[in-house]
């Protein structure tokens, strides 16, 4: 039994490190950033830990010692106050807290380098797309727009990056002030209307991340995930070759239902949804549709949650920019050869 | 007088026409419990929503009218009215005083108050509360569809001013008003809070003033401060909002603080620990509450230069906050601890005020900020420090004044039955909420997804709450079945300061005779180094008494008025409230009114009864 309590500090830690689902947690780290901003909430949390210990014991003594007992009349001592005392409990809070500011000092600036690579020594030129990746994350009500500038890219709420890069985030508004966390990899940064902010991080393992913003923007805010899929850097050259410049089939079909659907994609949808960089943007891009995690960045993708989706995204997302498709502008078989269609919208596996 | 007073009719306009600062004391605590109960009521709606995952309880939107409504009640109509309330009854007797310095302003302040936060609530049955959350950040608050945020800028630009009006008040009465030897550092700390929370008001408000009328522009009369393709700046209205709103927690705690010194001392029977420090200590948090506004925007894109100077200033606050912990536990230290209620919540509050501030300096740590911004560690921290602080330091206070505010003692079984399920209520709601933060939960979120985890403890979370919303209904029927208690209530708890030197009820002139101050804790000096009375500093006379007056309703109504008619773009209503609001101003200041006198007959008569 003795030596058990001695673990107690220990699980406290472990309670903290590894709490919460997987890839969605702070407290789950899985790259350098995140790791970076536990460690600094670990430090303040045993510094803090430490103060409470001290006031706790001083204020338990003091209840328990001091307590009124039955028939006790006795008028104690009036202290004035006592200057050692006094000093002491000055003192060692500031050292405590120096103790904190400056590690969190070094790393705020850490953070705030998002400046490309430089040169190696050879003057050669780092690439981006291989040896960093530039993106541009601007924030709609309620979904997420992501650019590639360098790779002439434009992807909607799934952010594909590859494995053991720099990753740097330009973050951008349309409409009201969003903010961008991905808590298992960076902490958040706020897309804010007219300015353009950034952050950098990285993913050393491959993996599918949550996003979420943070900043309430309306009714759906609480929808407005997005994820991040890191895989190695051949996968994701194929996907970036294929997103800049989508095959044929992608926008000529093969196959009469298919053929269908694209016209219908054609009549209703292109306006706001592009392929590649043939088409609006009011709405996500769908040039890899079928490769996507969820529908409109939280249900399952299943053809019958699309199916809800184009009929009434209003009810599922109150508040979003996209008019429903009722059986009066697309009929059951319409509906099914479009989404015959957009299920083969596909770049990977 | 007194068969003038049996009337019902009279009864009621004595109440609307008051300036006694005590009758408005009593008025704001009536106002603000209103106020908390329906700031509770939408916790409970919210907790409701909450419950389980992906749960339709309220819609989304009505959700975030509710988040907004939940904030801003709490904030400006239940917090810093309650607040006032105290301050209103009890500054003006621990001075030795017979009124506030303006008492006609005071019940101008009371009046602006309840309007503007009538009108705030109006919204709810005029299709739509505000709905972009209490701190309104544009441009999702100047781009809010329908009415619900022009309710909130003239609502709260009303109630504001008020609370401006009572700061000024607070602060001329404090320098002019105190009885012949209570130097400043004899004020009791209640006093001292009072004062420099009335300075933090004088200064803090003035920015949300400006925020709120650039907002207005914006929205009613198509002004561009905020809209970016005009050129506008939505960064500016955070700066404006913060630069009141941090302060303006320093309002709200400071005062607890206060009282929580005061409850303390008394019921360890010692004097404050540490007086001078603790006068210190409110100063330089009040003047560094100042200086740490940017916290809030870490995430803004300040830059690190920016948010590293913030982050350490945000950090020294810890220290005045840390020694004044520390005083207070010396000054339990050698006393003889009595565990009434009114102490009870007075020492719960110890630890978990230091459980809030320690968030709060791992919050201020920068980077790591940048994990916690948002998330419902934060809906955590500011909980702890809001209710584990000025909440508990409202209902220490209530049971500790309310004998001599109206005259009877709260029931105090009642009242710990009460105190233990507000507390464990109020633990297990909250502190699950720093790990559902961490754990990526963003805040104000009107629902969450099933399979993130987050199910169990949003489930405990709203558990706690219902304890909670019981407790408050178990104080509500304390409050009503305590009314028998009307023996011992002069000076139930051996008081050390004046207040508890009158009678309760507080005659309308507070003291027969002004007291002489001798010594910090003037009426426990006397009682234990003198004959148990205060020393008068004057001889008995007819005492000069303010008359009251309707104007003040007037003038209040009018700017509601008013602000119908610039809500709803109907300027005819907004020059019609303002006549009616320049008009009561201009009777005002013709109309000769000397007040009355009560002639020493009466006076010694009400020493008589006692
Ligand atoms: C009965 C106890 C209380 C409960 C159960 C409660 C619950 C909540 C909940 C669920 C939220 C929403 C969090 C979110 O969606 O981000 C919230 C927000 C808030 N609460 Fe409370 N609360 C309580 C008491 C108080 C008190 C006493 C105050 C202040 C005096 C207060 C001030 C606030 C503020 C300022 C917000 C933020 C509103 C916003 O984000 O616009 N609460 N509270
Ligand atoms: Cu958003």
């Amino acid at each position: 039994m003795k030596h058990l309590w001695r673990l107690l500090p220990f699980s406290f830690i472990l309670l903290l490190a590894g709490c919460g689902v997987e890839n969605l947690s702070a407290l789950d780290p899985q790259g350098p950033v995140a790791d970076m901003q536990l460690s600094l909430i670990q430090l303040s949390l045993y510094i803090m830990i430490l103060v409470i210990v001290v006031v706790f014991a001083v204020y338990l003594f003091v209840l328990i010692k001091f307590r009124e007992r039955p028939g006790d009349t006795h008028i104690p001592k009036q202290v004035h106050g006592n200057r050692t005392l006094e000093f002491i409990w000055t003192t060692i809070p500031i050292l405590l807290l120096l103790m904190l500011a400056v590690p969190n000092v070094m790393d705020t600036f850490t953070l705030a380098e998002t400046s490309i690579p430089e040169a190696d020594e050879d003057g050669v030129e780092p690439v981006p797309g291989e040896d960093y990746v530039t993106i541009r994350a601007t924030a709609h009500q309620f979904w997420w727009e992501f650019e590639y500038p360098e790779l002439e890219i434009n992807a909607g709420q799934e952010m594909y990056i590859p494995t053991d890069t720099r990753i740097i985030v330009e973050l951008e508004a349309s409409d009201v002030i969003h903010s961008f966390w991905i808590p298992a990899l960076v902490g958040k940064q706020d897309n804010v209307p007219g300015i353009t902010n950034d952050l950098w991080f990285e993913a050393p393992e491959e993996g599918v991340f949550f996003g979420k913003c943070t900043e309430i923007c309306g009714p759906s805010h609480w929808l407005m995930d997005f994820k991040v899929i890191a895989v190695d850097q051949s996968t994701f050259t194929t996907w970036a070759d294929t997103m800049a410049a989508p095959p044929a089939e992608f926008t000529e079909p093969q196959g009469e239902v298919a053929v269908e659907g694209r016209q219908i994609f054609e009549a209703n949808c292109i306006a706001c949804h592009a392929i590649g960089d043939e088409g609006g943007a009011v709405g996500p891009n769908f040039t890899n549709y079928a490769d996507r995690e969820v529908v409109a960045g939280f249900l399952e993708h299943t053809d019958e949650n699309l199916r809800e989706w184009i009929r009434d995204p209003q009810s599922l997302k109150p508040g979003n920019e996209m008019p429903a498709f009722d059986e009066s502008t697309l009929s059951e078989e319409e509906l099914d050869s479009l989404i015959e269609y957009i299920d083969t919208l596909q770049i990977l596996e | 007088m007194s068969n003038a007073k049996a009337q019902p009719k009279s009864v009621l306009w004595d109440w609307l026409t008051t300036v006694d600062h005590k009758k408005i004391g009593i008025m704001y605590m009536v106002a603000g419990l209103f106020f908390f109960a329906l700031g509770g009521l939408e916790a409970i709606l919210m907790r409701i929503q909450l419950m389980f995952p992906e749960f339709s309880f309220l819609g989304y939107q009505t959700y975030n009218e509710v988040l907004t409504m939940h904030g801003t009640t709490m904030i400006f109509l239940a917090a810093m009215p309650l607040l006032f309330g105290f301050m209103n009854f009890i500054v003006p007797l621990q001075i030795g005083a017979r009124d506030v310095a303006f008492p006609f302003l005071n019940s101008l302040g009371f009046w602006l108050f309840l309007f503007g936060g009538l009108l705030l609530n109006v919204s709810w049955f005029t299709g739509g509360a505000p709905d972009a959350a209490w701190t309104a950040y544009v441009p999702l608050s100047s781009d809010s569809p329908g009415h619900g945020v022009d309710y909130y800028v003239l609502g709260l630009q009303v109630s504001g001013a008020g609370t401006l009006i009572g700061g000024i008040n607070f602060l001329v009465t404090i320098i002019n008003m105190r009885a012949p030897g209570m130097s400043m550092m004899r004020m009791p700390l209640f006093t001292w809070s009072t004062f420099v929370t009335s300075m933090l008001i004088l200064f803090a408000f003035p920015a949300l003033t400006i925020g709120l009328l650039l907002l207005m522009l914006d929205r009613i009369f198509g002004g561009a401060f905020f809209d970016v393709a005009a050129g506008g700046n939505v960064v500016i209205w955070q700066h404006l909002f913060w630069i009141f709103g941090h302060p303006e927690v320093y309002i709200l705690i400071l005062p607890a603080f206060g009282m929580f010194s005061e409850i303390i001392a008394t019921f360890a029977k010692k004097r404050l620990f540490g007086y001078s420090a603790m006068v210190f200590a409110t100063l330089i948090i009040g003047f560094l509450g100042f200086m740490v506004w940017a916290h809030h925007m870490f995430t803004v894109g300040m830059g690190p230069v920016a948010n590293a100077i913030f982050a350490v200033a945000t950090m020294a606050i810890a220290v005045p906050t840390g020694i004044k912990i520390f005083n207070w536990l010396l000054t339990l230290w050698g006393g003889r601890i009595k565990f009434t209620v009114a102490n009870l919540f007075a020492l719960a509050f110890i630890p978990s005020f230091t459980m809030g501030g320690v968030t709060g300096v791992m919050l201020a740590t920068s980077a790591a900020n940048y994990q916690f911004h948002d998330t419902y560690f934060v809906v955590a921290h500011f909980h702890y420090v809001i209710i584990g602080g000025v909440v508990f330091g409202i209902f220490a206070g209530m049971f500790y004044w309310w004998p001599k505010m109206f005259g009877y003692r709260l029931d105090e079984t009642l009242g710990k039955i009460f105190f233990w399920l507000f507390l464990i209520g109020f633990h297990l709601t909250f502190f699950v909420q720093h790990f559902l933060g961490l754990m990526g939960m963003p805040r104000r979120v009107a629902s969450f997804l099933d399979g993130q985890g987050l199910n169990e403890m949003n489930l405990i979370s709203t558990i706690g709450a219902f304890m909670m919303g019981v407790a408050f209904i178990i104080l509500v029927i304390t409050l009503i079945v305590s009314r028998k208690n009307t023996d011992n209530v002069d000076d139930p708890w051996d008081g050390r300061t004046l207040e508890w030197a009158t009678p309760s009820p507080v005659p309308e002139y507070n003291f027969a005779q002004t007291p002489l101050v001798r010594e910090l804790d003037a009426l426990w000096h006397e009682k234990y180094e003198g004959d148990g009375k205060m020393k008068a500093a004057e001889p008995l006379d007819d005492i000069h008494m303010p008359n009251g007056s309707i104007l003040p309703i007037f003038i209040s109504l009018g700017l509601t008025v008013a602000s119908f008619g610039l809500i709803y773009s109907t300027h005819v209503i907004t020059v019609i409230g303002l006549l009616i609001t320049f008009g009561a101003m201009f009777v005002r200041s013709i109309k000769e009114d000397h007040g009355y006198h009560i002639p020493v007959s009466e006076i010694k008569r009400g020493k008589g009864e006692r």
